[in-house]
């Protein structure tokens, strides 16, 4: 428990000391989430059916962004194989590394998003199960893409292919995520879509680490 | 405690090294020899449990590596080729990241006087990467002083180090075999060891 909490704090301390990688994220979602508004008009009808899909791909392009980087840096300079040799489990030590993941790229996202989604003239109902549901759906995307980053490390070219195999993967998470926000905007109630998307969160949470070290283990072979 | 038997390597449809035996005991050393791309890491490697040999078994305290994998970590002290240094942390803050991945305990107290033996006093709080290339050896070095597992698995431990630090390193090797620990290790330089140990060299 200790490795895992000194490990989280210390992804977070070299985030601090190199803040771009941490910005350029969220600078890249505020973008993507301010064009669409601009090229569609400010047509408030079409803007309220679209901001919950539009808001949901941003946050999920953005923090595809950072992943490359998730365990690629630790595989280079030999920090990962320290972990794999460690008395602690690998998979606990991955969770660790996911975690700092979401911290700094998940959590901002969905704190981001209400600011965002004024843009898009979202009531004050529907942006709270906006933050809701990218709270819930932020930790999933960084468990999923933390699979696909693991088994494309060392890969020439694993950024591209990183996209191509995460992706089609993201889209249950963006399907009920999005899905939750348009129930609750049409009046419908958004519990159903949450349930689905904490369902896949739970299982993600609990199938993710351990996947995650089998691949890395095959990666430092 | 540690024995190997019967190794042997296959990169691609080229066999490094096979037949590689040896057993390395409480207070011994092991000087691991062979010309460049002889197979000496990855026989480090297979002995860690990071590739899994192509034939032959590593034991460590009479099971084998596969059984028990994080009683055997628990014990093992490895220093490859790349440093597990992070540049933008300080020689302290490496060294704490360090301990705690390795789930051991961290004084910073300790990890000042090993960081000022090997020569980094006034360097501690640096970032490491303004730090030379025998300097970041020196910092990942002083995890010899610090966690006390009772193997160490080294690759080139010397290289890149001035006189006076190898000097300091196979006196760190020396002590701990003399303290009843184990040391395997890779190395083209000659040095001087105390304590018992022997060469092995690794034939294709």
């Amino acid at each position: 428990m200790n490795a895992f909490v000194a490990l989280v704090q210390r992804d977070l301390r070299l985030a601090m000391r190199r803040k771009s990688e941490v910005l350029t994220a969220l600078f890249f979602f505020v973008v993507v989430a301010t064009l669409f508004p601009l090229g569609i008009g400010p047509e408030l009808g079409v803007l309220r059916k679209i901001a919950p899909g539009i808001l949901w791909v941003g946050a999920l392009l953005a923090s595809l962004l950072s992943l490359g980087r998730l365990f690629s840096a630790d595989f280079q300079d030999g920090t990962l194989e320290q972990m794999a040799l460690s008395a602690t489990p690998l998979p606990v030590l991955v969770g660790a590394k996911i975690l700092a993941h979401w911290l700094l790229s998940g959590l901002p996202l969905a704190l981001l998003a209400p600011v965002l989604a004024l843009q898009f003239d979202l009531d004050a109902g529907a942006m709270q199960v906006l933050v809701l549901s990218l709270l819930v759906g932020t930790p999933l995307l960084s468990l999923i893409g933390a699979v696909g980053a693991a088994l494309t490390l060392g890969v020439r070219g694993g950024e591209v292919l990183l996209s191509l195999l995460i992706l089609p993967l993201y889209i249950p998470a963006l399907v009920f995520g999005s899905g939750a926000v348009e129930a609750q905007i049409s009046g419908v109630g958004y519990a159903a879509h949450m349930s689905i998307l904490m369902a896949m969160l739970v299982l993600a949470a609990f199938f993710g680490p351990w996947v995650c070290s089998a691949a890395l283990r095959i990666a430092l072979e | 405690m540690l024995s190997v038997s019967d190794l042997s390597c296959v990169r691609g449809d080229q066999t490094l090294f096979s037949g590689v035996s040896f057993d390395l005991n409480a207070g011994q050393w092991l000087h691991l020899e062979g010309s460049n791309g002889s197979g000496k890491t990855s026989l480090l490697r297979i002995v860690t449990g990071f590739t899994p040999p192509a034939h032959g078994q590593v034991c460590w305290k009479g099971r084998p590596l596969a059984e028990t994998p994080e009683a055997f970590h628990a014990d093992l002290l490895y220093l490859g080729h790349a440093l597990a240094l992070k540049d933008e942390l300080s020689a302290l803050e490496n060294l704490e990241a360090d301990a705690a991945i390795a789930g051991r305990s961290f004084v910073q107290a300790d990890a000042l006087a090993a960081l000022q033996r090997l020569g980094l006093r006034g360097r501690t709080r640096l970032p490491v990467r303004v730090l030379s290339q025998g300097q970041k050896r020196r910092v990942a070095l002083a995890r010899l002083m610090l966690q006390a597992a009772p193997l160490w698995v080294l690759d080139e431990p010397f290289v890149a180090l001035d006189a006076q630090a190898q000097a300091l390193v196979a006196d760190a090797i020396s002590g701990h075999v003399q303290r009843g620990g184990m040391a395997l290790f890779t190395s083209h330089q000659p040095m001087d060891l105390q304590g018992r140990g022997a060469s092995y060299r690794l034939q294709s």
